[in-house]
């Protein structure tokens, strides 16, 4: 579980996220969403370290973050597995080199074992023949799932997906979704995911904090997100025609 | 300001470069792998260029040497002094600013760029230590570098005095033995280690503190070269003057 409290992070004069309380909480798929300059990539690297706040803290299963020594703080970023929004795989290495690099850097497996973990992560996640494909040989939904085999080969306790969809088709992105619900529920682990895919809300989205202007505008899931009256919120989930057919079914369905 | 930033910004980036060390197992393949990239890959420029300036140098001091009063042999004698004390450690460095230099900006930069250095981060890796320390004992073979440019200027020296007809091959041979200092090497030697830090560490700053896209990886890599070379030339101009004077 990932606690969060008053959260707040500048740069210059510009305040970015104004005191943000939350919680996500484990063994669920915990979303992040808003509209574009809400604060939410800022918040997810507040969450992973990367960026330093002024003010607030975090707590990882009751660590408070900021009160960890720097050494401290990576031994609790080996437990931590991130899906970045490019992906970020190593383009000198091959896929298999890719997620077996936290095993090399981190444990004392042997070659053997090493190799059996990347084998059945890279099963799991249904690239079972790309183990000796470089990165830029791989489609933009195979580099996402070699993203999600390296962030839990290492079986981290929490893991963050920084939109993890971002320039999938609709049905490369219902995969990743249910490849990240199914592997959160596996492990038990705590999944932060950073999105602004309605799909992903729906089908994923068990809890769901909703960010605008740096503020914590709605918290809730995906099945109370449509019963909602916040404005703020309708007028992010009901942007588009699609979602607004949605919503109009499901007004007459009731009537 | 800026500048002031910057300098202190790149000792913080040296000395976290030490801390917290990656495992020997995995540095050990990253640092022989930056020695075949920037090392290795690199001694056919370094052989091309310094065969063919020490051809240049023997040319134009011959060319220069008007006076019958001043013996042949000078011109190996010359050409050995120009190569051994500044063309081969100072000339060859400015080079590999540009070559390695920029490679090294580059491939770090691209990597800030496309999240691999947060990736290495969020996974609780001191990613200056496991980027740049290897990239910085790797150049440590760079002296081995210029060893085989001082042997093939003199020798492009040789071959261009020889052929061009300036002086006979025992003039030569004899100019390049005449009062050799020992020591003039070891100067040479002990410039290019300092030479070799700074090609690791000035290109690698700019990469690793670059912010952006492409556009401005590109942009970092000529600061690197501007930079890497402005402090080449100002060390040497240092070393020569606590060395020799």
């Amino acid at each position: 579980m990932i606690e969060v409290k008053d959260l707040h992070k500048s740069f210059g004069d510009v305040e970015v996220l104004k005191g943000i309380s939350t919680t996500f909480e484990k063994g669920k798929t915990n979303l992040i969403i808003g509209q574009s300059g809400s604060g939410k990539t800022v918040f997810l690297k507040c969450l992973l370290g990367l960026f330093n706040f002024e003010q607030g803290c975090i707590a990882y299963d009751g660590k408070i973050f900021s009160e960890l020594s720097e050494d401290e703080k990576r031994d609790l970023r080996g437990d931590i597995g991130m899906v970045f929004q490019g992906s970020a795989l190593f383009d000198s290495m091959t896929i298999a080199e890719n997620v077996m690099f936290p095993l090399r850097m981190f444990t004392k497996q042997s070659k053997s074992e090493m190799q059996d973990r990347v084998d059945f992560v890279l099963n799991r996640v249904n690239l079972s023949d790309a183990h000796n494909k470089k990165p830029s040989e791989a489609s933009g939904g195979m580099q996402k799932r070699v993203a999600i085999a390296r962030a839990i080969v290492n079986k981290p306790k929490y893991l963050f997906c920084d939109e993890p969809n971002s320039g999938l088709d609709p049905k490369t992105s219902i995969v990743i979704d249910n490849l990240i619900k199914e592997i959160t529920e596996e492990y038990d682990i705590t999944t932060v995911i950073n999105s602004h895919d309605m799909n992903s809300v729906m089908q994923i989205g068990e809890k769901i904090v909703f960010l605008k202007n740096g503020l914590k505008e709605w918290e809730g899931s995906n099945k109370t997100i449509f019963k909602t009256d916040n404005t703020a919120v309708t007028d992010f989930v009901y942007s588009s025609e699609l979602m607004k057919k949605v919503r109009q079914m499901y007004i007459e369905e009731r009537q | 300001m800026t500048y002031l930033h910057n300098i202190g910004a790149y000792f913080l980036m040296i000395a976290e470069m030490f801390r917290k060390p990656t495992k020997w197992s995995v540095m050990k393949n990253l640092i022989f792998k930056d020695i075949d990239d920037l090392v290795i890959g690199s001694l056919g420029i370094i052989a091309f260029i310094s065969f063919f300036v020490g051809g240049v140098i023997t040319i134009q001091t011959a060319l220069n040497i008007t006076n019958p009063l001043i013996p042949k042999y000078l011109v190996g004698f010359a050409t050995r002094q120009s190569v051994i004390l500044e063309f081969a450690p100072t000339f060859t460095s400015v080079i590999m600013a540009g070559k390695v230099g920029s490679f090294i900006t580059s491939s770090i930069g691209t990597m800030r760029v496309t999240e691999q250095i947060d990736a290495l981060e969020v996974m609780g890796i001191n990613s200056l230590n496991y980027l740049v320390f290897p990239k910085a004992v790797a150049l440590m073979l760079y002296p081995f570098a210029i060893a085989i440019g001082m042997f093939l200027g003199i020798l492009g020296g040789m071959a261009a005095c020889v052929y061009g007809g300036f002086s006979s091959l025992e003039d030569y041979i004899f100019g390049i033995q005449t009062d050799f200092i020992p020591f003039h090497v070891i100067y040479a030697f002990i410039k290019t280690f300092v030479f070799a830090f700074v090609l690791a560490t000035i290109p690698a700053y700019h990469g690793y503190y670059m912010k952006g896209g492409a556009l401005e990886v590109g942009k970092a890599s000529t600061t690197a070269f501007v930079w890497t070379s402005v402090v080449v030339i100002l060390l040497n101009y240092f070393l020569t003057q606590m060395l020799l004077s």
